[in-house]
Parts: C-alpha cells; sequence; structure tokens
C-alpha cells in the first residue's frame, strides 16, 4: 500500500491511504487502526467500504509509514485526536466524517468524541475493541467499591485479558522483543491463536510493535490514575466480538452512563474481525452510516439499540419468533418474554391479530415484528425465515406453538382434515423447527426450540385420532431433533399443555357432525375448558421455564402429569380410559 | 316487562346534572393531586366536593384506586368473595409519578344518582394510553349492540370477545356479580340534606337494585348485565350505569356512564364526558350520524 498523501501534524508526518473519489453526496468513512498494526489492517475493509463511500485511513504516529516521534509523551491522547483532526480537516474540510476505529484506534477516538477539540467534525462513531480508558478506569473502581464479588471477578478476569499492558509498561522488554524475532513470528501467532491469516505480512511489523508500545505507556497509568467524566451525544455504534481475547464483554455495560446514543452488536469473531470477516465490519459500518446520514434505521439497528430500562433482564437482547402468536398461548408467549427483555417477531395467519400481539410487546418495551405466515406453506415459511434472517440475523429462540384443532371418529376424518391438521400441526414445526435451526447452526447461535405439543401426544382417545397423531409426532421429531442439535449446544424443549382456554376448541372441526352440532360441541368443549381454568399465561410461563432451564419435556397441568404418568407405567389403562366416549 | 319506567326529559336533565357534577369533581380532584397522596386522602377529597356540590346521596361512596390496584392485581384480585372485598376500598397506597389512577364516584342530586369512572395518571404511561384509546370501540360495540336490541348477555360475550382480541383482561368481572352495568332508578327528592349509608353505599340506592332484582325475578330480567344467562334478555328500558374495565399488566382503565334505554332505542346520556374529548383531541372521535 502506497499512501496517497502526507499530513503533517505537530511535526510529525502521517501518511493517509484513500479508496474512492470524494464526492458531494458521498459520506466519508475514516478508519483508524490500533496495535500492534498500520492502516494496512483495514485493506479488505476498506475496499468494500469504497464501492458506495470515500474512505480515508491513515497510519498513526510510530506506526506504517507515518514519522516516529522522538519522546514517549509525544504519544499522549491530545497528540493522537491532533493528528486524527489534522487528516479529517485534510480529507473532509467541510463534512463531518464517520469514524470507525479498532483497538488503540478505538482508545484515540473515544478521546476525539468527548473532547472538544474536533467537536462538529464527526458525524458518527463505531467503535470496535477499544474502550475508553477513563471510562475502563470508572468501571473498574465502580465494580471494586461495590463489593459484589461477582463485579469483582469480572475486573480480574479482564486484567487477565490485559496482562500485555503491564508488560509494556516495563523497560526496554516489550520493544526489544519485536526487535528479536516477534515481528517475524506474528503472522504465525496471528494464524494459530486468532484462526486468521493477513493478505500479506506487514512490512512495518517491526516499528508498529515496538513503537506502538508507547501508546500504552504515555496514557495508560496517568488515566487509569486520574480519570476524567468523559460524556459525547454522538451516535456510536459498537462493534463487540465475541470471540475477543483481550477484552471481556462486561467492560461495555456502563456505557450507556456515558453515550445516551449507543447502538450495540454482538459478533462471531476475535479481535481483528476487519482481517477475519471484512464484508460483515463493512456492511455494519455501512449500515450505521447511512442510518446517520437518511434518519432511517433498520430493523437490525433499531434491535441494536442499546435501550437501559431493557439490560439485566432474563433474556435482554434475544430475538424470539412465535407462530400463532395472534393468541392464546403464542401471544402471552410473546409478552411474557417481552417482559423478559427480549425482542419479538409475532407469527400469525392473521395479520390484524399478530399486529396486535406486536403493539403489546412494543408497550412492554420490546421492539416487535408482526409478519403473516400460513406454517404449513413451505413457501410461506422460506419467505418468513429469510426476511427474519437478512433484516434481524438468525432468532435466538424460535416457539413452533401454531396449532388447530380436529375431532371426532375416525372414519369420519376425511383425508382433507387429515392433511390440514397434519399440515399445520406437524409440518408448521418441522418447517419451523429446520429453517431456523440452520439459521442457528449457520450463526453459531446456541438457540432454543420451543414445540408446542399437548397432552394428546401421550393420551390416547377414541374421537381424538388425527389431533394427538400430529401431536404424538411433534414429539417424537422433537426428540430426535434434540439427539442432533445436542452437538451444537442448541437445545429442544416440548410443551405439553392439558386442557388449557384459547382460541382452538372454539374452532376445533369436530367431524361427521353437522354445522349446527358442531357449534354446540365447540361451545361445549369451549365451556369444559373454562371450567378447567388451565390459563394460557401458566402455559407461556412453562415455555420461558423449558427455556431458562433447558427442560425436554415439560407437561403443563395436572391433567397432562397425571396422563404422561399413567401411559408411562400403566399403558394399558391408559388404553383402556381411550376407549371411553367423553366426547363433548 | 310491564310498566316499564323511561324517564322524561325533565328527570335527564336531572341525570345529566349529576353525571356533570360527578365528572367534574373528577377532574377538579385531578387538578390537586400530587404523587404522595393515598387514595383515602384522595377520596376523602371527593367526598367533600361531591358534599359541597349539592349532593344529597350516593349509590357508593367514591373510590380511588392508584398503581396496579387500577387493574385489580394483588389482594383486590381476591374473587372468593364474590365481588365483595373489603381491598376495593380506598387504601394507604400512595400515588407516584406516571402511576395510573382510577377515581370512580356515584352522587345523587335530588333523586338523580350518577355513576363514573374516571382514569388518569400525573406523567405519562403508554400503557394507559393505549387502554384509554381502545375503550373507545366499548363504547361503540355496546351501543350498537342495544339499538340492535341483542341480548344484554350476549352483549356482554361480545365485549369480553373484544378484550379477548385486544389482548386484555375484562377487569369489571373483578365487581360484585362481574357486573358490565347495573340499572339506576329515579328515588325521591325528599329535600333531605343527607341520606343513610351502610359500608359505604347509599341504602336508598342499593334498596332499589335489590327491589329490580326481585322483580327482575318475576318478570325474566337481571337488574346486573354480565355475561351469565340471568342476562340473557333484550335490553329493559331504563338507566345502565355501563362500566367496562379494563386490564393490561399492571394497568388498569374504565369509563362510566348512563345509558338510557327506550323501549325501541338507546343512546347514551351525555357525550360531553371527559373521555370523548380526550377522543375528539387525539382525533379518535367520530361524530355518530
Amino acid at each position: 500500500m502506497t499512501p496517497s498523501q502526507i499530513v503533517q501534524s505537530g511535526g510529525i508526518e502521517l501518511a493517509v491511504y484513500e479508496w474512492g473519489k470524494p464526492g458531494k453526496k458521498k459520506p466519508t468513512i475514516v478508519l483508524v487502526h490500533g496495535y500492534p498494526d498500520a492502516a494496512s489492517v483495514w485493506k479488505a475493509t476498506a475496499e468494500i467500504l469504497s464501492q458506495r463511500y470515500y474512505v480515508v485511513a491513515y497510519d498513526v504516529r510510530g506506526a506504517g509509514r507515518s514519522s516516529t516521534p522522538d519522546h514517549t509523551a509525544a504519544y499522549d491522547l491530545d497528540h493522537l485526536v491532533a493528528d486524527l483532526a489534522a487528516v479529517v480537516d485534510n480529507v473532509s474540510p467541510d463534512k463531518p466524517v464517520h469514524l470507525v476505529c479498532h483497538d488503540w484506534g478505538s482508545i484515540q477516538c473515544w478521546e476525539a468524541v468527548t473532547t472538544e477539540r474536533m467537536e462538529g467534525r464527526i458525524a458518527s462513531y463505531t467503535s470496535i475493541s477499544g474502550p475508553s480508558i477513563d471510562h475502563a478506569s470508572y468501571w473498574i473502581m465502580n465494580r471494586l467499591r461495590s463489593g459484589s464479588p461477582e463485579k469483582i471477578a469480572q475486573v480480574g478476569r479482564q486484567l487477565a485479558h490485559s496482562w500485555y499492558i503491564g508488560m509494556f509498561q516495563l523497560p526496554v522488554l516489550a520493544p526489544a522483543l519485536w526487535k528479536g524475532g516477534l515481528d517475524k513470528l506474528w503472522p504465525t501467532l496471528l494464524e494459530k491463536v486468532e484462526g486468521i491469516a493477513e493478505a500479506e505480512p506487514n512490512p512495518t511489523q517491526t516499528r508498529d510493535g515496538a513503537n506502538g508500545v508507547n501508546l500504552y505507556r504515555a496514557n495508560f497509568v496517568k488515566r487509569l490514575l486520574n480519570p476524567q467524566e468523559r460524556r459525547t451525544e454522538l451516535p456510536v455504534q459498537l462493534i463487540v466480538p465475541r470471540g475477543d481475547k483481550f477484552m471481556v464483554q462486561e467492560i461495555w455495560d456502563d456505557l450507556p452512563q456515558w453515550v445516551p446514543n449507543l447502538w450495540r452488536r454482538e459478533v462471531d469473531a476475535g479481535h481483528w474481525l476487519q482481517v477475519s470477516h471484512p464484508e460483515l465490519v463493512a456492511a455494519h459500518a455501512a449500515e450505521f452510516v447511512d442510518f446517520v446520514e437518511r434518519g432511517v434505521e433498520s430493523a437490525a439497528l433499531k434491535r441494536a439499540r442499546v435501550r437501559e430500562e431493557r439490560r439485566g433482564k432474563a433474556h435482554s437482547g434475544k430475538l424470539v419468533v412465535i407462530t400463532g402468536a395472534g393468541s392464546g398461548f403464542g401471544r402471552e408467549t410473546s409478552l411474557l418474554f417481552a417482559e423478559a427483555g427480549a425482542d419479538i417477531i409475532a407469527v400469525d395467519i392473521n395479520l390484524e391479530a399478530a399486529e396486535r400481539t406486536a403493539e403489546l410487546s412494543r408497550l412492554l418495551g420490546a421492539q416487535a415484528w408482526a409478519r403473516k405466515t400460513d406454517v404449513g406453506s413451505i413457501e410461506d415459511m422460506q419467505s418468513l425465515a429469510d426476511w427474519v434472517e437478512k433484516e434481524l440475523g438468525a432468532p435466538d429462540i424460535v416457539v413452533n406453538n401454531a396449532g388447530i384443532g380436529v375431532a371426532g371418529s375416525f372414519f369420519d376424518t376425511s383425508d382433507a382434515d387429515w392433511e390440514r391438521v397434519l399440515r399445520v400441526n406437524l409440518w408448521g414445526v418441522i418447517h419451523g423447527s429446520r429453517l431456523f435451526g440452520k439459521q442457528m447452526i449457520a450463526a453459531g447461535k446456541q438457540g432454543h426450540i420451543v414445540n408446542v405439543a399437548s397432552m394428546g401426544g401421550f393420551t390416547p382417545s377414541r374421537f381424538m385420532s388425527a389431533y394427538n397423531t400430529s401431536k404424538a409426532a411433534v414429539m417424537m421429531l422433537s426428540d430426535c431433533i434434540r439427539a442432533e442439535l445436542a452437538d451444537r449446544k442448541i437445545e429442544v424443549s416440548t410443551i405439553c399443555p392439558g386442557l388449557s382456554i384459547t382460541n382452538i376448541t372454539q374452532s376445533t372441526r369436530f367431524v361427521g357432525a353437522s354445522p349446527e352440532e358442531e357449534a354446540r360441541r365447540q361451545q361445549s368443549a369451549t365451556k369444559l375448558y373454562q371450567k378447567r381454568n388451565l390459563k394460557p399465561q401458566t402455559i407461556a410461563r412453562a415455555i420461558l421455564d423449558a427455556v431458562e432451564h433447558k427442560r425436554a419435556e415439560v407437561p403443563v397441568g395436572v391433567e397432562a402429569h397425571g396422563s404422561r404418568l399413567l401411559s408411562r407405567f400403566f399403558p394399558a389403562l391408559s388404553r383402556r380410559l381411550a376407549r371411553l366416549d367423553v366426547a363433548p | 316487562m310491564s310498566e316499564a319506567w323511561i324517564p322524561s326529559a325533565e328527570e335527564l336533565a336531572g341525570f345529566r346534572k349529576a353525571q356533570r357534577l360527578a365528572y367534574d369533581c373528577a377532574e377538579a380532584i385531578t387538578a390537586e393531586m400530587k404523587p404522595g397522596m393515598t387514595e383515602r386522602f384522595v377520596a376523602a377529597r371527593m367526598k367533600e366536593y361531591l358534599l359541597d356540590h349539592g349532593a344529597d346521596d350516593c349509590f357508593h361512596e367514591p373510590f380511588a384506586w392508584f398503581g396496579d390496584r387500577t387493574a385489580f392485581r394483588g389482594l383486590i384480585a381476591f374473587k372468593q368473595l364474590g365481588g365483595f372485598n373489603p381491598a376495593f376500598y380506598p387504601g394507604l397506597r400512595r400515588l407516584e409519578e406516571n402511576m395510573p389512577f382510577i377515581l370512580d364516584c356515584a352522587p345523587t342530586i335530588q333523586g338523580c344518582t350518577a355513576d363514573i369512572g374516571y382514569c388518569g395518571v400525573i406523567g405519562r404511561n403508554a400503557i394507559l394510553d393505549r387502554l384509554m384509546d381502545d375503550l373507545i370501540e366499548y363504547r361503540q360495540l355496546i351501543l350498537e349492540q342495544v339499538r340492535a336490541r341483542r341480548p344484554l348477555a350476549e352483549i356482554s360475550r361480545a365485549v369480553d370477545a373484544l378484550c379477548a382480541r385486544h389482548g386484555y383482561d375484562p377487569r369489571h368481572k373483578a365487581y360484585p356479580f362481574e357486573t358490565l352495568a347495573h340499572r339506576i332508578e329515579k328515588l325521591k327528592d325528599d329535600g333531605k340534606k343527607s341520606h343513610l349509608k351502610i359500608a359505604n353505599f347509599g341504602v336508598r340506592n342499593i334498596g332499589e337494585l335489590l327491589r329490580d332484582k326481585i322483580r327482575g325475578a318475576r318478570e325474566g330480567w337481571n337488574p346486573i348485565w354480565n355475561s351469565s344467562d340471568a342476562s340473557n334478555h333484550v335490553p329493559t328500558p331504563g338507566l345502565w350505569a355501563v362500566e367496562p374495565h379494563l386490564g393490561f399488566r399492571e394497568v388498569g382503565a374504565k369509563w362510566e356512564e348512563l345509558l338510557v334505554v327506550t323501549d325501541t332505542d338507546a343512546f347514551w346520556l351525555d357525550d360531553d364526558v371527559p373521555h370523548v374529548r380526550r377522543w375528539a383531541q387525539r382525533g379518535l372521535w367520530k361524530q355518530a350520524a
């Protein structure tokens, strides 16, 4: 990489690289690298971003092709911010720029966005793996003072991840290591430890590593011991790689206190994600820049927005897909998950009902979307799954709940009745488990699939052949995929509710009955269920409980427990009882 | 039903005056309400206001519910006493910012009784806003179906169904007899300044309700309008205090108004009530043709 220009800043020459041309309507993105890197670490990301933006990167003082200050104090954050300001004034004198920064670059840029020096020159900030040292200092102090063993342990774990910072304070050692062979070893180390291969070895690795040590020496101790309260109103996007070996995720927990306009996205990657996942970094950066420029917040960003009141709940930040969410168990489950901090995709064949569930979920603080879907139709389910994956990413929890009822003699149950009930009750679960299970596997999510069966699944009955068969199939299906998904740490739960009041009794098809007789039976079944008074809330709570405690099979209601025991230990009695004509 | 009482225009003016007083009372006391006040204090202020403005009897003394008590959560939800639950009485719950509240009062002036429900919040509460917006549908549904002369039990079940569609709990089912509405009769104007109350209920008004109950049992109608089979009859002419009460999580909301039912028609006693004005302000209210 050859610099396109050299910018002067306080006697230092900064090597600046450009991708694409500046344009009136083109936002400018400035990339700031970390340690022990140079601007070249951004190459792949910059190339992708340059298709739509004017992209600039520069070598931080002492790194790459920029010149090296002659004393450690020249690496003070004030100078680093002045360098950034000089580059920004040069490449975008009229318009504020969007910053995307990594590691030490991010540490510097926190200084830039929380101090006055660059006020009005920055439009947005995407920060990867580099906290403000001042914020980190408060973070440590707050935890040590809290007296909570758990919080003190967080500090301990972060310090264990930051071992090298202590080492860098020692004289001679670190630079000597870089000069004495670590530079040559670095690409191999990256590959072994991080699993990433740089396209080409960094030609300035030796000085990037050795000089960069001064960044730590000039700032860390000073700031940690005497932190300032640093705040910004700017929109800030935090990209948190889950596999970062130098950072614990809790380090970001207090950030909302300093940054009211904060978006947080977790990605499955290691520390150098702009090398391992350049498309991902470019996509997230572009989405945020577009949002700040045009004001249109994508579904994914809406979900990523940090809402203080939603944090720390049992299911905070999770995305839950629920079918049959327009009423009954589905609606109650949506609301309970919404209250527990999750975001909701309410799916129902009745869009109006799904919209209502989404709206109620929003009242409880969730982000929620409604989708009209016939779960029995593979086209519908595929398009639902595609939409979810594209807009929001793989879900954390899927509740395959949609179901319909059919009752009556086996000989009155027509092919069409069978097809209808199997299509919704069984195929709906097959589609939902397969499509979203695949997404979870692809995204490396340790998600949870909940399939709502019924006590009918283990309760034979002379007048429920079709319905109970469909539910028994759901139970076996769940048992099989649970075994297969265990390696991936994806859980599968089967819920077997007893006689609970939902719309299903009012819409159950009673085969072999005249319309009047069917209506009468629906009424009388509904009355029976009302007398039993097993509320949908109870089933919803059982679903959350199954997810929280990784339960495999959950009967709900005394009748479900009883019938399950009967079918296990007294199967002959269970078969005998099935003969009773107790149809409503 | 024999010799049904259909209020005259003059009598309706009397009832309208009572209902206005009740709503004025709720609005005036709301303007005084501050975080830290207890339900008992607010209810006592309402009583004082009503007496100062000419009330001489009541159906019941004013009620005030704050916070999750508006949705009848906690002790107040204890149904085993058939709705006769002392937890309904104003208690020591203190008002907080953004906490929903419900005021309910039922003054009688010169023989004319009103019974109203009013809800609000000091601050903001998004769930309450949504509930209050949705309450408009219940007012329309009930009037339409009474005009269509549907059996009262059927209308009550339609209200239940609308609650289910909205995702709300029909919390009026926590009232005694799961009351959606109850009869109001005209009392004699005896010129006295006050009348006997027992356990916060006006003896004369409750006496009328009992008389209605006996008469209704003979004639096949029910002065308590709910979803039970006893209410499975066409709307009875006269005055009904209708009070759909919705609950969602920890928030409850209601309105209560007098519905005038004649032999052939029905109408709300007064459209100039706070919740209708609120719907108009929010662009939800379209005057029925």
